[in-house]
């Protein structure tokens, strides 16, 4: 296990190293009229200086050299565009928090709402809770999340008599914000309990469990939700950690001053040292998330085994 | 203890069995002699060319099941009738261009947020500078569909030759999973941006765009699924008794799969389209003379605080609502469909 880990995690810095260079590179195509807010009015000299003073006429290779020595010093650079001269490390650390705690309560909503709604759904399959439950899963799937948002902030905020705008220092402003991002994984965890309890529901140790005069409720709770949510494991570390990415359509309704849209944003100010910073950021998350999410899954079912010799073609 | 209860419990089952089994053999064919029992079976060269024979199919027997789904088969109908009419719609008598700017005869000024229904020539009203939003919500409605559509064919194909291989052979898979970690989390902005300073942004250039990215999560898909089935006994024979790699492919794992692929196709179209009003939102759609659902949508979603005027939201986020349900509801039948367990 531990060897596994080690060689997963070996990989994994190397998957880092290519993401970050292969951005990196891109990056270096965008056109340089974005690095200059007012580039109309500047001589060629003037351009040619601050090029060189941002060390974009040196060869790609010895930038990208340049960036890793950097990023071993804990150094990300400092903002070009967006907020000029201010660390972009101070910029993300500001605005994180916002995300990661109006993400994570959504997330614990969700989970809240969701997993009992799948194993309703599961357990009373076709009666009228199924039917309503399915129907909900349908309507949010449907209807596009940028436009159900504007109806819950515009008759929410109503309804309930809060304030539009998100306000850090008054929690009754995060109550919208949180109710609209769960909703999408209320749909998402609530669907797919219920299709992995149904198809558990079918097997032999189910038969058995009943058979040998198991109450159904016994059965359903203690055999088939433990090993249905199994594979929605994996992805809870995952979530939790993709917080730190924020929702777009939600930061920007609620002015969150937070992560969500950072990255486009930034991407089209053409602020490389931004980009390089969010997206490294994103990457670690991203891979990180993926290897806690098959630990806990071992961890929670002892049957899986990571590091299963693999039989040779 | 338990054991011999059972076993003992087990052991009186049988007997009884055995004796009502005695009962019901011997009432039946007692008294007859042995050429009564036992005659030879006649020789029928015609009986015998039928042996084996059944007439399924399964296509039809796909198509059987399918069409038992009234509801599937019904939205199946009105997407049908959706995606015809988008196209002769432009041919119909008084339909008016979609980027056209109306202006009223009398006082030559432009024809602002008419109400749907307030002018016989605007059925659905117009829009904040005078354009028809029922030929608006046509053409765009032709635009998404056609890029929803596009996405999914590139990313069906790309997607399943990647994912096969990346699942069935091995010595790919580092390979395969190294080049999904990088197209992974480029961001598509990026993307989008660079594409638009190279090429002027088009409905190509987005289609473009949204496969380069898009067909990796397809491709990942495909290769869990054939993981899964990869080494399943029947894949063994084959491969014990020499069957070619593409034949296994072809004739194993691909038809075991056509299920969860059309399922996955099916909500990759309503996926694509989703996408292009996330585009459309964060400012790198297509350029304005061609009408999408994500403009429309994200022009209603600025006049979304003037209660009067939210009809030009609400009738662009309907068309896109019914036709993401109808994918989603054709797609779930005709997987259940696909599968050869639920043929009779």
């Amino acid at each position: 296990m531990l060897q596994y880990l080690a060689k997963r995690f070996g990989r994994s810095i190397i998957s880092l190293f290519i993401i970050i260079s292969v951005v990196f590179i891109l990056l270096r195509q965008m056109p340089i009229e974005g690095y200059f807010p007012n580039y109309e009015k500047m001589t060629d000299l003037q351009i040619q200086n601050g090029l060189e003073a941002l060390g974009l006429n040196d060869p790609i290779p010895v930038q990208l050299g340049r960036f890793w020595v950097d990023l071993l010093h804990g150094d990300l650079g400092e903002s070009i565009t967006y907020r000029q001269k201010v660390p972009v490390t101070e910029i993300i650390a500001e605005k994180i928090p916002y995300s990661v705690k109006l993400g994570s309560m959504a997330i614990v909503v969700s989970l809240l709402a969701g997993i009992p709604m799948g194993a309703m759904m599961a357990r009373y399959k076709g009666k009228w809770f199924d039917k309503f439950g399915t129907l909900f899963i349908v309507f949010i799937q449907a209807v596009p999340a940028a436009v159900y948002y504007l109806f819950i902030q515009l008759y929410g905020t109503i309804i309930l008599d809060i304030p539009l705008m998100f306000d850090p220092s008054n929690p009754k402003s995060w109550i919208l914000p949180v109710i609209s991002m769960s909703l999408g994984n209320i749909a998402y965890y609530g669907m797919w309990l219920r299709r992995y309890m149904v198809d558990e529901t079918n097997k032999d140790y189910v038969k058995l469990a009943t058979a040998k005069g198991l109450s159904g409720n016994k059965v359903f709770f203690k055999h088939v939700f433990r090993n249905a949510f199994v594979p929605l494991i994996q992805y809870l570390p995952t979530s939790f950690l993709n917080t730190v990415i924020g929702s777009i359509y939600i930061e920007s309704l609620y002015s969150v001053p937070g992560m969500g849209g950072l990255l486009v944003q930034v991407i089209k100010k053409s602020d490389n040292t931004m980009v390089q910073g969010i997206v490294l950021l994103y990457a670690t998350v991203g891979v990180i998330g993926l290897l806690l999410g098959d630990i806990l899954m071992t961890v929670i079912d002892p049957r899986i085994s990571l590091s299963k010799k693999e039989e040779g073609r | 203890m338990a054991n011999s209860i059972k076993n003992h419990l087990a052991g009186k089952l049988e007997d009884a069995l055995t004796e009502d089994l005695k009962k019901k053999a011997s009432s039946n064919y007692e008294g007859l002699s042995d050429e009564e029992l036992f005659t030879f079976a006649e020789y029928n060269s015609e009986e015998a060319e039928r042996t084996g024979y059944s007439n399924y199919s399964y296509w039809k027997a796909t198509l059987q099941v399918f069409l038992k789904n009234k509801v599937a088969v019904f939205l199946l109908i009105v997407m049908g009738a959706i995606v015809l009419f988008t196209f002769i719609q432009p041919y119909l008598p008084n339909q008016l261009d979609p980027n056209l700017i109306n202006n009223n005869p009398m006082t030559f000024m432009q024809y602002r947020n008419v109400q749907p229904g307030e002018l016989p020539q605007f059925i659905l009203g117009t829009n904040s500078i005078g354009q028809d939003l029922w030929a608006r919500i046509w053409a765009g409605t032709r635009t998404s569909l056609f890029i929803g559509l596009a996405v999914a064919i590139v990313e069906a194909v790309l997607g399943i030759t990647m994912g096969v291989l990346w699942g069935y052979v091995r010595k790919l898979d580092f390979f395969f999973t190294e080049v999904y970690n990088i197209l992974d989390n480029i961001p598509q902005t990026l993307v989008l941006i660079l594409i638009s300073y190279m090429v002027t942004p088009s409905i190509q250039s987005m289609i473009f765009a949204m496969c380069l990215t898009s067909w990796i999560q397809m491709a990942r898909f495909i290769r869990n699924q054939i993981i899964i089935i990869r080494d399943r006994d029947y894949n063994l024979a084959s491969r014990c008794l020499g069957t070619s790699t593409f034949k296994i492919i072809m004739k194993n794992l691909l038809p075991y799969l056509v299920s969860i692929i059309m399922l996955r196709m099916a909500l990759s179209i309503p996926a694509a389209i989703g996408n292009e009003v996330f585009i459309t939102y964060i400012g790198l759609g297509l350029p304005s003379d061609t009408v999408s659902l994500g403009r429309l949508i994200n022009d209603g979603r600025e006049l979304m605080m003037s209660p009067d005027l939210r009809y030009q939201l609400i009738f662009p986020t309907i068309v896109l609502s019914i036709v993401t349900i109808s994918f989603y509801i054709i797609g779930n039948a005709f997987s259940d469909a696909a599968d050869p367990k639920n043929h009779k």
